[in-house]
């Protein structure tokens, strides 16, 4: 059996152990992951004992604390801390999710805060989404059309027609699905992962859309969508409660229904 | 500046935040074949119009000879970056709570809640509304409902063991209507008040919403600096749509979804303004050689400060003098205090430390920028609410309850200098329409 080990430039060192001064009864202990671009050290885990009491509930919460009241130099995205922009998806006790909709009580022992698994790091908690993002765009996540629009009105659809995009709809392109799934870890540079099919899918079943054929057709590729194995990880990592897994499982329907 | 290599790029026009008028008119303006560049400190996709941090998205475009624009270097927030460049703000007094953030959250549940039919009660479980607005009740506007709920709060009616906030109740709409029509609310309240809302209230508080005020401009988005006698004179080249702009076609209030107008009118206008008054790739005069310079210089002075007071201690402090002084309901002594204490924030800026020099990924020194962008348009907010004797919109006077249209219908501008010294004018209000299809309407006391 073939031993893996990272190499040495890769290997997490133990880092700086921040300590309270007052050791309140809610006191916790974050490992947080910390990446210096700037420096050629090895990435590093530092500790941070939190006082639970004059802090929020959620991890974000934690993070912003401990950048507002001990270090200001922890890096990480944040945006809406409502669970709707998708900013801040890290790793956070072993899983894939948004750090403002995870409550810390939810976590037993320490908090370990990573970045995204599999991607590139700039710095401490925010990996590289350039590749991520370049996917999404390569499915044309648009409504096209070849037949004129209505002069008077908009493209109307049934309401059975909208319940059907509802939920892929909701996908904040957080990158929890597609950095959750070991298929996309070892070839996210050909295939597509879940969170840009389940993209795909929404436009696919758009009864407005009108590109149905080329869309399939661009995703008819042994890499591109096949690399699905049906893991189900994305759909486990969800934040939103989405189903990446099923919307994969219908485009493969779809492409074999249309070979019949 | 040769520590910083800049690379120098040239576009019809620049649109400076990517919240949803800001895309709107980028939309408008690629359509349009102009070359446009779009800056936004967060990833277009990420759903600014639901996540929106307020005031950020500013327009910018280079349609005259004049070159303001190029004071504009940061991509930082508009209104700071107005005032740093001498032109002034409008309105800054009237800022929207929303009734019902979640305690101890701040994340909004949206009036579609009691639209649907969800009320407020007190702690004696007294539908109070009903006092403050016999006809519209919980349906009364969201300046109205907020003013409401604090008095009930301030006079001991509150809910929880702290007696500090309200209860919004949508149990009786049953799980049906909730699932299908309120998606989302049931889920924020889960995870951020952990209320099953099919069976229980959610704990709510007014929350700091919407700024009515920001850059003065007209229906074009062009950006308006009175001069040489004339309230409405423009400032060439440049724009402004969102919530950084001020066309003030709702005064001073506003009601919700009023935001979308700024969307669907404004950022198209502006994107078809530019569209009639700039030729895709036509010759620019040349920038000044300094132009940039004064961006460079704050940037790098910021990056390096190395004084002792944390760019979040500064800004808290400044959260609790607005909190405090220019919340829900204001007085004179409390919007002075409000001026004394922002003043005295002010002159610990030069103390102000940055720790992270980095330029890669530097969210400390973005931060600090940031705050200085919102201290700016913090002071003209306490000074032009303290100038304000009287109560209109959003802005409630204790000492001045009633508004006063004598004396007060018109727009608040408020200049900053450099030493944070604010000056105030004012300009008069447009009320008539543009139009012959609709009668203008003249200004009444509200009454719900």
């Amino acid at each position: 059996m073939a031993l893996l080990r990272l190499p040495s430039v890769f290997q997490v060192q133990t880092g700086i152990w921040h300590r309270v001064v007052s050791t309140g009864a809610r006191t916790r202990r974050v490992r947080i992951y910390r990446f210096d671009p700037d420096s050629d050290r090895n990435p590093r885990l530092d500790t941070y004992e939190i006082d639970m009491a004059a802090c929020g509930p959620m991890v974000l919460d934690v993070l912003i604390h401990i950048k507002n009241e001990i270090d200001s130099t922890l890096t990480f995205r944040r945006s809406c801390r409502e669970g709707i922009c998708g900013s801040c998806a890290m790793n956070i006790d072993g899983v894939n999710t948004l750090a403002c909709t995870k409550p810390c009580a939810d976590i037993r022992g320490d908090v370990r805060i990573y970045p995204l698994p599999h991607l590139p790091v700039i710095k401490d908690l925010v990996p590289d989404l350039t590749h991520f993002y370049a996917q999404y765009a390569s499915v044309m996540p648009w409504l096209q059309t070849r037949s004129p629009a209505p002069p008077d009105r908009e493209r109307l659809q049934s309401k059975a027609d909208q319940e059907k995009i509802d939920q892929p709809s909701a996908c904040i392109l957080c990158a929890c699905c597609s950095t959750a799934c070991p298929s996309y870890w070892w070839n996210s540079d050909r295939y597509l992962g879940p969170a840009t099919l389940l993209a795909a899918y929404r436009w696919i079943i758009d009864s407005r859309d009108e590109a149905l054929g080329a869309r399939l057709d661009a995703l008819e590729d042994p890499f591109r969508l096949y690399r699905c194995h049906t893991i189900m990880n994305c759909t486990e990592a969800c934040p939103k409660d989405l189903n990446p897994a099923r919307a994969i499982a219908q485009i493969k329907k779809l492409m074999i229904e249309r070979r019949s | 500046m040769s520590a910083y290599p800049l690379v120098d790029h040239t576009y019809d026009v620049v649109v400076v935040g990517a919240g949803g008028a800001g895309l709107r008119a980028t939309l408008g303006l690629a359509e349009a074949g102009l070359a446009t560049a779009c800056l936004t400190k967060v990833f277009p996709t990420r759903s600014h119009t639901v996540a929106a941090q307020g005031g950020i998205s500013a327009a910018l475009g280079n349609m005259g000879e004049d070159d303001w624009r190029f004071h504009f270097y940061d991509t930082g927030d508009g209104g700071g970056m107005v005032l740093r460049a001498g032109l002034p703000l409008q309105d800054m007094e009237f800022v929207q709570f929303h009734p019902t953030g979640i305690y101890g959250a701040g994340c909004l549940i949206t009036e579609g809640v009691r639209g649907e039919g969800g009320f407020l009660t007190n702690a004696n479980g007294d539908r109070f509304m009903e006092r403050y607005a016999p006809n519209a009740k919980d349906l009364a506007s969201r300046d109205v409902v907020s003013r409401a709920m604090t008095i009930e709060i301030r006079e001991g009616r509150g809910v929880g063991p702290e007696k500090d906030h309200i209860h919004l109740h949508l149990e009786h709409l049953g799980p049906e209507v909730i699932r299908e029509r309120l998606p989302g609310i049931a889920e924020s309240s889960r995870i951020f008040a952990g209320v099953d809302v099919t069976r229980e209230p959610i704990p709510v508080l007014p929350t700091a919403h919407y700024n009515m005020g920001g850059i003065p401009c007209n229906y074009h988005g062009e950006v308006i600096n009175p001069a040489g006698g004339d309230p409405d004179a423009i400032v060439p080249g440049l724009m402004a749509v969102g919530e950084a702009a001020c066309v003030s076609v709702h005064g001073a209030n506003r009601l919700g979804s009023n935001s979308l107008l700024d969307i669907v009118i404004f950022g198209r206008e502006a994107a078809r303004y530019c569209a009639a008054t700039i030729k895709p790739g036509a010759a620019q005069a040349p920038l000044r050689k300094e132009v940039g310079e004064l961006a460079i210089s704050r940037l790098d002075r910021l990056r390096h400060a190395n004084g002792t007071r944390p760019t979040a201690e500064l800004r808290l402090q400044m959260q609790k003098i607005m909190q405090s002084d220019a919340a829900v309901f204001r007085t004179a002594s409390s919007l002075q205090e409000g001026v004394a204490r922002l003043a005295r924030t002010i002159r610990t800026l030069p103390d102000i430390g940055v720790r992270d020099r980095s330029l890669i990924w530097n969210t400390d020194l973005i931060e600090t920028l940031e705050f200085e962008n919102l201290l700016l348009q913090a002071i003209t907010t306490m000074h032009s609410a303290l100038a304000r004797t009287e109560s209109r919109g959003a802005h409630a006077r204790e000492d001045f309850p009633n508004r006063d249209d004598g004396a007060w219908l018109k727009h608040t501008l408020a200049w900053v200098a450099a030493d944070g010294a604010v000056r105030l004018d004012y300009r008069p209000v447009h009320l008539a329409t543009l139009s012959d299809d609709v009668q203008t309407i003249a200004p009444t006391a509200r009454t719900y």
